[in-house]
């Protein structure tokens, strides 16, 4: 199978502080992997990378074969842990960003993401909830047609009620021939997207497989194994 | 439809399926939905639903039709096989149950057939 990513012995440190060590992880075609770790365990340092905005110290990843760089942000969609939409900006004009920004967004996806999502187009960002900023920005994110989705704690900080249907959007619109990377503590809620999990402890990957095989081995929830590995 | 995490979400399905075949919700020849219906429905990976589907097929349970989807058996004794199977678990997990309450095998039998004589007044 065709890996769209891939790390080997990757590693990161500022100045004498060790963020990423000797990572390798490969995510294949079709695949959804759960980056777990709590906070300050390197995953945005992985993710920066992989979005080019940092560099690594040594090491080597690939994206669908390129290094990092403006070729690849053309095939990743990223969502973010933080806002990243202008306060004078209507839904529309979100939507209307990034369908000039991205060659591969889809705005009839994107319509009907608003619709699932009962987003309204002529509301100001600055009114939104923030349940709805989150419900917008994975609509934007979701509506490009990537090979990679990169999604930085996508329910963070929502209440169930849009988490559900932040869940059912992505498992809707994740499609076999793109992957994606989560990010989260939030393990329980996402536990049933995943097809593979890699925990991230101290910058370095100590633990990592199909969560059907972890649960039949270890008879837990990828949950009970994530409490148990950063106890 | 809820899923214990613990059990892999994979064999669930296929017990969920199953259930719906022995309370024939689902009948022979039937065609069950796609794997990307069922887990939008179940709201788990399409990966995962995809491998209970491979799972039911090697147990002859289903079959595939090239660009059709996915088909239950017309096969009869499927479902007889299934009950059993299912009969046989649920006799199991009783069994255990019973003994650790401490009760032996004639008292098993004794209290069963008790049960089942006080239910036919019933009925």
């Amino acid at each position: 199978m065709s890996k769209i990513v891939e790390m080997k012995g990757l590693s990161k440190s500022y100045m004498n502080k060790i963020a990423l060590k000797d990572v390798n992880l490969n995510i294949e075609k079709g695949k959804i992997l759960g980056l777990l770790g709590p906070n300050g365990s390197g995953k945005t340092t992985m993710i920066k990378i992989l979005m080019g905005i940092l560099t690594q110290s040594s090491g080597e990843v690939y994206i669908d074969g390129k290094k990092p760089g403006t070729g690849t942000k053309a095939i990743v969609s990223y969502l973010p842990d933080r806002n990243f939409l202008y306060k004078w900006m209507k839904v529309k004009d979100a939507i209307n960003f990034f369908n000039d920004f991205y060659e591969d967004f889809d705005m009839m996806r994107a319509k009907e993401l608003l619709k699932f999502m009962e987003l309204e187009e002529n509301i100001k960002v600055s009114k939104l909830s923030k349940g709805m900023i989150e419900k917008l920005h994975l609509t934007l994110v979701l509506s490009r047609r990537a090979k990679l989705y990169i999604l930085d704690e996508p329910i963070a900080g929502v209440d169930p009620v849009a988490r559900e249907k932040i869940l059912d959007a992505i498992i809707n619109n994740y499609n076999e021939d793109s992957s994606m990377i989560i990010t989260t503590h939030l393990v329980k809620d996402l536990e049933r997207v995943f097809n593979e999990v890699a925990f991230l402890k101290y910058g370095e990957i100590v633990l990592t497989g199909d969560v059907e095989e972890l649960r039949v081995e270890r008879a837990m929830s990828v949950d009970e194994i994530y409490r148990e590995v950063f106890k | 439809m809820d899923f214990d995490n613990n059990i892999p979400i994979y064999v669930q399905i296929i017990d969920y399926i199953k259930g719906n075949l022995v309370k024939e919700e689902i009948n022979a020849g039937e065609k069950l939905m796609s794997v990307r219906e069922m887990s939008e429905k179940l709201k788990v990976n399409p990966n995962t639903v995809q491998r209970a589907y491979q799972e039911l097929e090697r147990e002859e349970i289903t079959f595939t039709k090239r660009g059709k989807g996915t088909f239950v058996t017309e096969d009869n004794n499927m479902l007889i096989r299934l009950k059993r199977e299912l009969s046989k678990e649920i006799i199991n997990s009783f069994i255990s149950n019973m003994k650790e309450l401490g009760f032996n095998k004639e008292e098993i039998v004794s209290i069963i057939s008790e049960e089942l004589k006080g239910r036919d007044h019933d009925e």
